[in-house]
């Protein structure tokens, strides 16, 4: 039997596409790819990635782009298959657009050094891999200023998904700005380990709601949280990565919106014109990566006019969300006053800051 | 008027045919659906049993059925003894979950470590840790006569939490800048359960799927155990007769069960997975179940049910990028399988006979 090895296969499946350029194959699409964690109609994290994918094909073109996806990938070995697939039918660059995809994706990306690998949220990077992410906590705290004025009972309610430090950051930035205008709140967190499960989701909505809690947070993906504030009437949450209007203008008052249309429009015309380069990005509300939904009628004017000037602020770099003096949990200084968190912490935080109870699972 | 009339003995012809005639009567209500979709319907059924074997890219896709398809043989061969038995081990997900975490764990115990008897050692600890998981449920019936079914069940979601957990705290990357999971196996050359020849997709868990069919024939078919088993599940009352001890196989198949469950997760948790991480699990302990079925509980088939389940798999996974059908579709399709064949099934058991209608 003739051994073939991987490599040499591959070699070839990407020489052939390359072989067959003769002129009649000229104009050929460039072939993008997308890998989803959910479905693309999950109302929150994974159909906004869609709609930028399709938003960035309308943008360059249907003539010059073609869009393939797979949606509901598990993250591991199948994540590495679909991505391979993606490589070996012709895909020049490919987005995988969740956390668990990251080790996959750099072993995908060593057995295709032409094609361009995106992956988001995420901190490895390769020669061909870059990485990107949005700075949501820029949003949770114009969030939580709006929750500290609003909430009656003085709890807030906060539904965390994986114990990452993306997800803790956006506990400690909601948790900072809502103390500020209000010194007497406290925030209790549901860890769901899930991106996405409406059923648990909904369930941490209504236990949060049971201990008084009047304003949710979510770092989960679908709209049961919000669902079960409106049921619960007198409760307010926020739209997470879309925009969630259907909920509104109560409970849903505003809400974070992922914009990944800008980005992946310039990722795809630099592979494209050959001026790709690996980086790794962390855009916020100044980029336009990171953008709040309209703020509803249900906050009263002075608030709105005080969120909308925080969010203007944190846009101009005029304000930063991690500005000290603040203390960790368990006491100790973290950033003296005036002092401003530097990235490679925010990148591994793994701490609450002061005020905070309970534990971050470990 | 067409009515069912029950066969003294099961149809010998029919419970071979079934699988064979459930598969096509996917293929053609599955075609339909995908019609209703706006898909061409003879496109999606070629990409999905066509494209993985035959196609431009075959050489990649042929060795991945392997990789998909050694974990649901070796976890429904395990099942296959107990379903033959009538002891229903559902639980299979959390038996494989143990195991990679129990082989993984001393892996990592002994990290950085190079050592040729590392990974003998965490297929060992894989193997007990699925069985030990796959114990709790066998007790309890033995003991209290609880029913298995459940307490299997609502342990793999105990084994998740674990997971987790382990995911979080005691396994955790200490160089994973805070992120959950365990290092990555395949980077530690002594415990990575590598391919045997490059390119292939023949790793240690395809060779111990191969060995366990093989086993379970020689057992069920040349060995008196295997003439218990198949006496219990289908005359328990003259099992007994015969000397069988119920008890005593009820331990002996699910502890078989978890053991082989849990070395399928080691295998994939040191190979193709590399990490143990909180949603390590694809759920292959619940699709071997649907294997353990469509091959008629009989290894030979359960080989060839295991290696189709996997072609759907990555069939399906080629026709959701390259012809933009839904996941949602292709589950459906899959699910089509089971119950189509268990719908072929009655025609095992019973005849369709025309009544004659009686007068009005």
């Amino acid at each position: 039997m003739k051994k073939r090895t991987f490599l040499k296969g591959a070699a070839a499946a990407v020489a052939l596409p390359l072989a067959m350029t003769g002129p009649a194959f000229a104009q050929e699409k460039t072939k993008v790819g997308f890998i989803y964690v959910g479905p693309i109609n999950d109302g929150g994290w994974t159909q906004h990635h869609h709609e930028s994918a399709l938003k960035m094909v309308e943008e360059i073109g249907e003539d010059k782009v073609e869009l393939v996806y797979q949606e509901s990938v598990p993250e591991g070995p199948d994540a590495e298959r679909a991505m391979t697939q993606m490589a070996l039918g012709g895909a020049k660059i490919i987005f995988t657009t969740s956390f668990g995809y990251m080790d996959p994706t750099i072993n995908v990306a060593a057995k295709f050094p032409d094609v361009k690998f995106e992956h988001a949220t995420g901190y490895k990077t390769a020669d061909n891999v870059s990485a990107y992410s949005a700075r949501f906590y820029e949003g949770r705290a114009v969030m939580g200023t709006i929750a500290g004025h609003m909430t009656k009972s003085n709890v807030l309610g906060y539904i965390a998904s994986v114990p990452i430090p993306e997800v803790v950051r956006g506990i400690n930035s909601a948790y900072i700005h809502a103390k500020k205008v209000n010194p007497d709140v406290e925030m209790k967190i549901i860890w769901l380990y899930t991106w996405m499960d409406p059923a648990k989701e909904a369930d941490a909505a209504r236990t949060l709601i049971e201990q008084g809690a009047d304003v949710i947070f979510q770092h989960t993906d679908s709209t049961a949280p919000l669902a079960a504030a409106q049921d619960a009437g007198n409760v307010i949450g926020f739209g997470q990565a879309g925009d969630m209007s259907e909920y509104a203008p109560s409970p849903r008052v505003s809400s974070i919106i992922d914009n990944w249309a800008p980005y992946y429009v310039s990722r795809v015309e630099a592979a494209m014109d050959g001026t790709w380069e690996s980086h790794n990005v962390w855009e916020g509300i100044g980029d336009g990566m990171v953008g709040i939904g309209e703020i509803s009628d249900a906050v009263p004017a002075e608030v709105k006019a005080e969120a909308e000037a925080m969010r203007d602020a944190i846009a101009a770099g005029e304000y930063h969300p991690f500005t000290g003096p603040l203390k960790k949990q368990d006491g100790s200084d973290w950033l003296a006053e005036g002092e401003v968190a530097d990235d490679g912490t925010l990148a591994g935080m793994n701490f609450y800051v002061e005020g905070l109870t309970g534990e971050i699972p470990q | 008027m067409l009515k069912l009339e029950k066969r003294r003995q099961p149809s010998q012809v029919w419970a071979y045919l079934a699988p064979v005639v459930a598969v096509v009567a996917t293929m053609v209500v599955g075609g339909l659906l995908f019609a209703f979709l706006g898909k061409d319907p003879l496109l999606a059924i070629r990409t999905i049993f066509w494209d993985p074997l035959f196609g431009e890219f075959a050489f990649y896709y042929r060795p991945q059925m392997l990789v998909k398809g050694a974990p649901l043989v070796l976890i429904a061969i395990g099942l296959s003894l107990g379903f033959r038995a009538g002891i229903w081990n559902i639980g299979a997900e959390g038996q494989y979950i143990m195991g990679a975490i129990a082989g993984a764990g001393v892996a990592l115990a002994f990290y950085p470590l190079e050592a040729w008897w590392l990974f003998p050692l965490m297929v060992i600890c894989g193997a007990i840790g699925g069985l030990l998981w796959a114990m709790i449920p066998a007790a309890l019936r033995v003991i209290f006569g609880t029913n298995e079914i459940l307490v299997s069940l609502m342990l793999v979601y105990v084994a998740e939490q674990f997971l987790a957990s382990v995911s979080l705290g005691l396994l955790k990357n200490p160089e994973g800048y805070g992120f959950p999971g365990s290092r990555n196996l395949q980077q530690y050359p002594s415990a990575h359960n590598a391919e045997l020849i490059t390119g292939s997709g023949m790793h240690w868990g395809v060779v111990a799927a191969l060995i366990a069919v093989i086993m379970a024939y020689i057992l069920l078919n040349r060995h008196l155990l295997g003439f218990q088993i198949r006496l219990t599940g289908e005359a328990p009352r003259a099992a007994r007769f015969a000397g069988v001890k119920p008890k005593q196989l009820v331990l002996l198949c699910m502890g078989l069960a978890g053991a082989l469950a849990g070395m399928a997760g080691l295998f994939e948790v040191a190979g193709p997975s590399g990490r143990i991480s909180i949603d390590f699990n694809a759920g292959y302990g619940f699709t071997a179940i649907i294997v353990a079925f469509l091959g008629r509980l009989h290894p030979v088939g359960i080989l060839l049910a295991g290696l189709l389940m996997a072609l759907t798999y990555i069939g399906g996974e080629i026709a959701q990028s390259s012809m933009g059908l839904s996941s949602s579709a292709i589950q459906v399709f899959q699910g089509m399988l089971l119950f189509f064949l268990l719908m072929v099934d009655v025609l095992t058991n019973y005849r369709l006979k025309l009544a004659k209608a009686d007068a009005a």
